[in-house]
């Protein structure tokens, strides 16, 4: 496998390499493509359409009526209204989930990259986590750690735990992190051993003949070369954080207590569906979205800076 | 090199210690799932018992309050996985061939219109879409739980990846050959790209099944209902019990996974192989 060199040209970020046999056709490109154009115009352009509207709307209370109401909605989502906003909660969120799975996943691949023996033992035990669906993950620590009930509940009030996250904000907080991180290590795991495996065995030797110590080794020689795996797990993890988290937050805490697991995406559910506020919903979605796409233009520079050819 | 026998153990602990913690839940949730509701109360017994199968034929017959049995559930969560991997195949690799092999007015729009919708996960858009399918009459329906998930570009971007790869040679020699572009297709780029077709099912297959947000919001009859996102009701269910019934909550939660968890584990191999190649 060769890596090419990076280029840029005039055709754009993403059709880099286009030249060589091409077919001529008047109608086939267009009848091939067709079906994904139409379902991406009909499930992605008119909702998104719709929600830049209504985010620029207020409905009346019957919903027969909407008249436009500027910026309003926008001031409303960032209102303090509630102790913590749905964005601090999301950025926070994000930013230990982030760093507490990777750091995780990439102790633990280095661990299994070094051990001697049982390595295919070890990954399999480790990569499980990452296939359970969010929900049935939250139903089992759910289970674990019920106030009263649960397993896990019981040791932490043996150590002299208040434990109670349906009333403590900062108990759910953290255990919505543990959740999560139980989750996504085994996703950065998967990655940094495949990232570790292509890591060129002489390089690290070389450093070592210089008679650099192991860990100064692996920060100094290793580390740098997994940085493409890193960059996209970095995304990866924040998407995550923001998008896919839904799940474990509704089955564990609803959001709660008051709104201390409320995240965007789950605002947005509150806003639209139990209060009906579409406006609301729709200049949340709004954000959401200039989010969502700010952290796809960071992956799309990453993916595109490297394609391999065969 | 060798490593000192110390640091080696020290490898060892630690990797055993996480594997440990990873699985504690699942073991607690199988244990669970082993037991009468009411031998849970004082605590979750440290050894299965014997009531797997009737806690298992409970649930899958009769489900719990409020909610259909988990055979109907986990029948609609394998329609919605399958429509969803059947129906990106079906989109992607098309779109992916037009876009890599054709030269056309409107290409670069077209694929702009397409690749936008990567930065678009359900999530973020799940609001106003749920107003188009509500529109269309959709709520409740097979086609409103595939359709709108089925039109993410994840598949159509690998593809493209995986399509830019092919040499020039080979589309040349097809074209002198005198084939035309659908025979190209048919007969040289999908035998070619079987591993990745394969992989891309699987990957979506896991991602259809693991859906939370959208058949939530989507269903609203407990017949249409997916067992993933079912659990939810049933959860409540079991608490309203004087005692709960979180042993037939655990049985749901080991059928719900096992599934995406089974395809991972046995691919797991070649799935590192199918998810790096793109970001090296």
């Amino acid at each position: 496998m060769r890596r090419h060199p990076r280029r840029r040209k005039p055709g754009g970020l993403l059709l880099a390499s286009t030249e060589g046999a091409t077919f001529r056709g008047k109608f086939l490109p267009y009848g091939l493509i067709l079906p994904q154009l139409a379902i991406v115009a009909v499930f992605f352009l008119w909702p998104t359409v719709r929600a830049v509207e209504e985010a620029f709307q207020r409905t009346n209370a019957f919903g027969t009526g909407a008249r436009f109401s500027g910026l309003s909605n926008f001031i409303n989502a960032f209102s303090v209204a509630n102790e913590v906003s749905a964005v601090e909660v999301t950025v926070v969120f994000a930013c230990l989930t982030t760093a507490l799975a990777m750091g995780a996943g990439l102790f633990l691949a280095v661990q299994v990259d070094q051990v001697g023996r049982l390595q295919r033992v070890y990954r399999t035990l480790l990569i499980w986590t990452y296939a359970v669906p969010g929900a049935i993950a939250g139903a089992l620590w759910l289970f674990l750690f019920e106030p009263g009930l649960g397993a896990g509940a019981r040791v932490l009030v043996d150590l002299g735990v208040k434990w109670n996250f349906a009333l403590h904000g900062v108990q759910a907080f953290a255990l919505i992190v543990a959740l999560v991180v139980w989750q996504q290590a085994a996703y950065n795991f998967l990655f940094f051993t495949a990232g570790l495996q292509m890591v060129p065995r002489d390089v690290v030797e070389a450093a070592s003949i210089d008679g650099a110590s192991k860990l100064a080794r692996f920060w100094r020689v290793v580390f740098p070369l997994l940085s493409p795996t890193t960059f996209f797990l970095l995304v990866m993890n924040v998407l995550y954080a923001f998008f896919s988290s839904f799940a474990i937050i509704d089955i564990v805490t609803q959001g709660g207590p008051g709104n201390a697991t409320t995240t965007l995406v789950y605002q947005i559910y509150r806003d639209g569906f139990q209060n009906g506020d579409t406006g609301l919903a729709g200049a949340e979605t709004v954000i959401l979205l200039l989010i969502a796409a700010a952290l796809t233009a960071v992956q799309f520079r990453l993916l595109n800076r490297r394609v391999h050819y065969r | 090199m060798r490593e000192s026998g110390l640091r080696q153990a020290f490898r060892h602990g630690a990797l055993i210690f996480a594997s440990a913690t990873f699985a504690l839940p699942l073991y607690l949730a199988f244990v669970a799932a082993t037991h009468r509701a009411a031998d849970l109360l004082s605590g979750v017994p440290l050894l299965p018992g014997g009531q797997l199968g009737p806690n298992l034929s409970h649930v899958l017959v009769r489900g719990l309050p409020n909610s259909a049995p988990v055979t109907t559930l986990m029948a609609n969560s394998a329609v919605m996985a399958l429509g969803i991997a059947v129906g990106k195949l079906v989109i992607s690799v098309p779109a992916a061939f037009a876009v890599v092999f054709f030269r056309f007015r409107g290409r670069m729009f077209a694929f702009w219109l397409i690749f936008i919708t990567l930065m678009l996960p359900i999530e973020v858009r799940f609001f106003p879409t749920y107003q188009v399918t509500a529109q269309f009459g959709l709520l409740n329906s097979y086609a409103g739980l595939v359709l709108p998930l089925v039109a993410s570009a994840t598949a159509t971007f690998l593809f493209r990846q995986f399509f830019m790869t092919f040499p020039v040679e080979l589309a040349d020699a097809a074209r002198l050959d005198g084939s035309g572009p659908l025979r190209f297709l048919w007969s040289v780029v999908l035998p070619l790209s079987k591993t990745n077709v394969a992989a891309i099912f699987v990957l979506e297959f896991v991602y259809g099944w693991n859906q939370y947000l959208w058949p939530l919001i989507v269903t609203t009859s407990q017949h249409a209902a997916t067992v993933v996102m079912g659990i939810q009701e049933m959860i409540s269910a079991a608490q309203s019990f004087a005692v709960p019934q979180w042993n037939l909550v655990m049985a749901v939660a080991l059928l719900a996974m096992v599934p995406p968890v089974l395809v991972v584990v046995v691919m797991q191999r070649w799935f590192v192989k199918g998810l790096t190649a793109g970001i090296n």
